[in-house]
């Protein structure tokens, strides 16, 4: 590097990973800066898996540059990947061994002697609150439980870098909760995070930078403010009417905001003054069966860039 | 300096003896049981129904059938350990792909197991020769190094059973091995008659077959009869075993590769 930034963590461009005929990465560039915690959102299918599978060193790369930690993951592969963690999108816990012998197994593959990933497995369970289920097999355990021992077996060996393939997806609200928690403490002390996810929640909560993939693209990136003042309003008015009103109430509610969307179920409308809009709303005279103002999330923006029509 | 606990083999053959500290107790009864039982009906039993001939190449029937019954306990860990294991490993369990985001390649992964393999031949078997010994149907103190076959054998079966098993998406295909192939195998290559008794245009399918090459070798060390005239096919019976290995490895490895790392 000429200036005396940072090296980034990951640096990729024009990144590809094809299937055969199919593209699943259609050429990306990315830079993850030391300590960042960086999102990918997208559907399913999006290309957030595979470019996770790349950045973790265990899928090669079909076309472009890609750096880990300064090093290439097509020749240095076991190097790259003894310094990352990794949550994967499922599981692979042995549900037949102890929560404790399935971290000392892992720090083993690390090469850790066992003294080593013994005291480390236990800091690490104490970690995510699963010290005294320590002598029990896995297979009993919680779906949080189960996800917050991946999480301390991707510590074990005190990666640089995390990488979590949708790490709550699946548990209950207090789970989510528990596990959020945990990787807030893991980016202030530093970890750099990589994570994807669906949940736009999530991604505000943890991330500094995300990016949206579509179809094996990015379609924006930004910080979630940033993503949030350039793709939607400040704020959103949700308005209800009686059945199939929608459409009517549509064209006396054209040139109110920014936006007018209209959805099967309500007519929303992007403002950046919501409780002036709906002010206005009144005046025209329409009297929707019920009203909400509410800031702009990353939903709106999430919805706006990848549509809303499912993808299966 | 890595130490010899740090090569990346015996880091993914960790993960075996771990799982096999919660089951070893079956698998040592079962060890012991099964050849005593095996023994006592077949060389015993229906040994006293058998004049030894030219059919068990001048044996009593309970020194010829042991060596043969030994080879067949070692093919049988073999072709069980590389089947259902290798697949949960991939599909069940995921326990590769846990490995696989370490720094253990696919190849470290696939030769921890194999090794692992190789252990459970040598445990089945070893208990087995010494069944046999306690039976008084050893002749010659080579019989020791029938052990190194019985883990040759296990391997020429496990190697390519493993390739075949980490390309396969089910398990249905694994009955089909067990019935058309191991099964026959058990039957028809030496273990139990001598394969010149068979019809001649059947014979040259038993001598393909790996086991026939390991119960040779087996019969030969146990019994300590080694023809002078026929020492020349040891290194024969050798070498064809090793070349089972040797392309099941290689064919494995790439299908680990393909697996692990797409």
């Amino acid at each position: 590097m000429s200036d005396d930034a940072p090296e980034p963590l990951i640096h990729a461009r024009g990144l590809v990973k094809r299937f055969g005929d199919f593209v699943a990465v259609d050429g990306i560039d990315l830079d993850v800066m030391p300590g960042e915690a960086f999102g990918f959102l997208g559907p399913n299918g999006a290309g957030k898996s595979s470019t996770m599978r790349m950045i973790g060193c265990v899928s090669p790369p079909s076309d472009g540059t890609l750096r880990i930690l300064g090093l290439d993951p097509r020749t240095q592969g076991p190097r790259i990947r003894a310094k990352l963690g990794v949550v994967p999108q499922l599981d692979t816990l042995d549900l037949e061994l102890t929560v404790r012998e399935n971290l000392l197994i892992y720090g083993r593959y690390f090469g850790l002697p066992r003294s080593v990933a013994r005291e480390r497995g236990d800091q690490l369970l104490d970690f995510v609150q699963l010290l005294d289920r320590a002598d029990d097999t896995v297979e009993p355990l919680s779906g949080g439980m189960k996800r917050r021992l991946t999480i301390a077996r991707s510590l074990i060996n005190e990666p640089q870098l995390l990488l979590l393939d949708e790490p709550t997806t699946g548990l209950d609200p207090q789970a989510r909760h528990v596990v959020w928690d945990r990787l807030f403490r893991l980016k202030q002390q530093g970890v750099t995070l990589v994570l994807t996810t669906h949940y736009m929640d999530e991604a505000e909560q943890l991330c500094d930078r995300l990016v949206v993939m579509d179809k094996g693209r990015f379609a924006a990136q930004g910080s979630p403010r940033e993503l949030i003042d350039r793709y939607s309003s400040r704020d959103v008015v949700e308005l209800r009417f009686a059945l199939g009103d929608n459409e009517v109430a549509a064209e006396k509610l054209a040139g109110l905001g920014d936006r007018v969307e209209v959805l099967p179920d309500r007519v929303l409308l992007y403002a950046p003054d919501g409780d002036g809009c709906l002010a206005e709303v009144h005046d025209r005279g329409l009297a929707p069966l019920s009203t909400l103002v509410r800031r702009s999330t990353l939903e709106d923006v999430f919805l706006r860039l990848t549509g809303r029509s499912l993808v299966d | 300096m890595t130490t010899l606990s740090q090569r990346p083999v015996l880091r993914s053959y960790t993960y075996w003896l771990t799982q096999y500290r919660r089951t070893w107790r079956g698998t040592v009864i079962t060890s012991v049981v099964s050849p005593v039982m095996y023994l006592a009906a077949m060389g015993v039993g229906l040994g006293s129904l058998v004049e030894g001939g030219s059919g068990t190449d001048g044996l009593t029937y309970l020194q010829f059938v042991a060596p043969g019954l030994l080879v067949a306990t070692a093919m049988q860990i073999g072709s069980f350990e590389s089947t259902y294991p290798v697949l949960g490993s991939f599909k069940w369990v995921r326990n590769y792909h846990a490995a696989a985001a370490t720094p253990l390649t696919p190849s470290a992964i696939l030769a921890g197991h194999l090794l692992w393999m190789a252990t459970r031949a040598a445990m089945a078997s070893g208990i087995y020769l010494a069944v046999v010994a306690a039976f008084g149907a050893l002749r010659s103190p080579l019989a020791i190094v029938a052990l190194p076959v019985c883990v040759l054998v296990g391997l020429a079966f496990a190697a390519p059973i493993t390739a075949f098993a980490g390309s396969r998406e089910r398990d249905s295909g694994f009955a089909a091995l067990q019935r058309f192939v191991i099964v026959p195998m058990f039957l028809f290559s030496g273990v139990f008659f001598n394969v010149s008794q068979l019809p001649t245009v059947i014979r040259p399918i038993a001598y393909i077959t790996p086991l026939w090459h390991g119960v040779r070798l087996a019969r030969d060390l146990t019994t300590g009869d080694l023809e002078p005239g026929a020492a020349w096919l040891i290194p024969v019976h050798v070498l064809y075993l090793a070349a089972f290995v040797v392309v099941g490895v290689a064919v494995a490895r790439r299908v680990y590769r393909t697996k692990l790392a797409n």
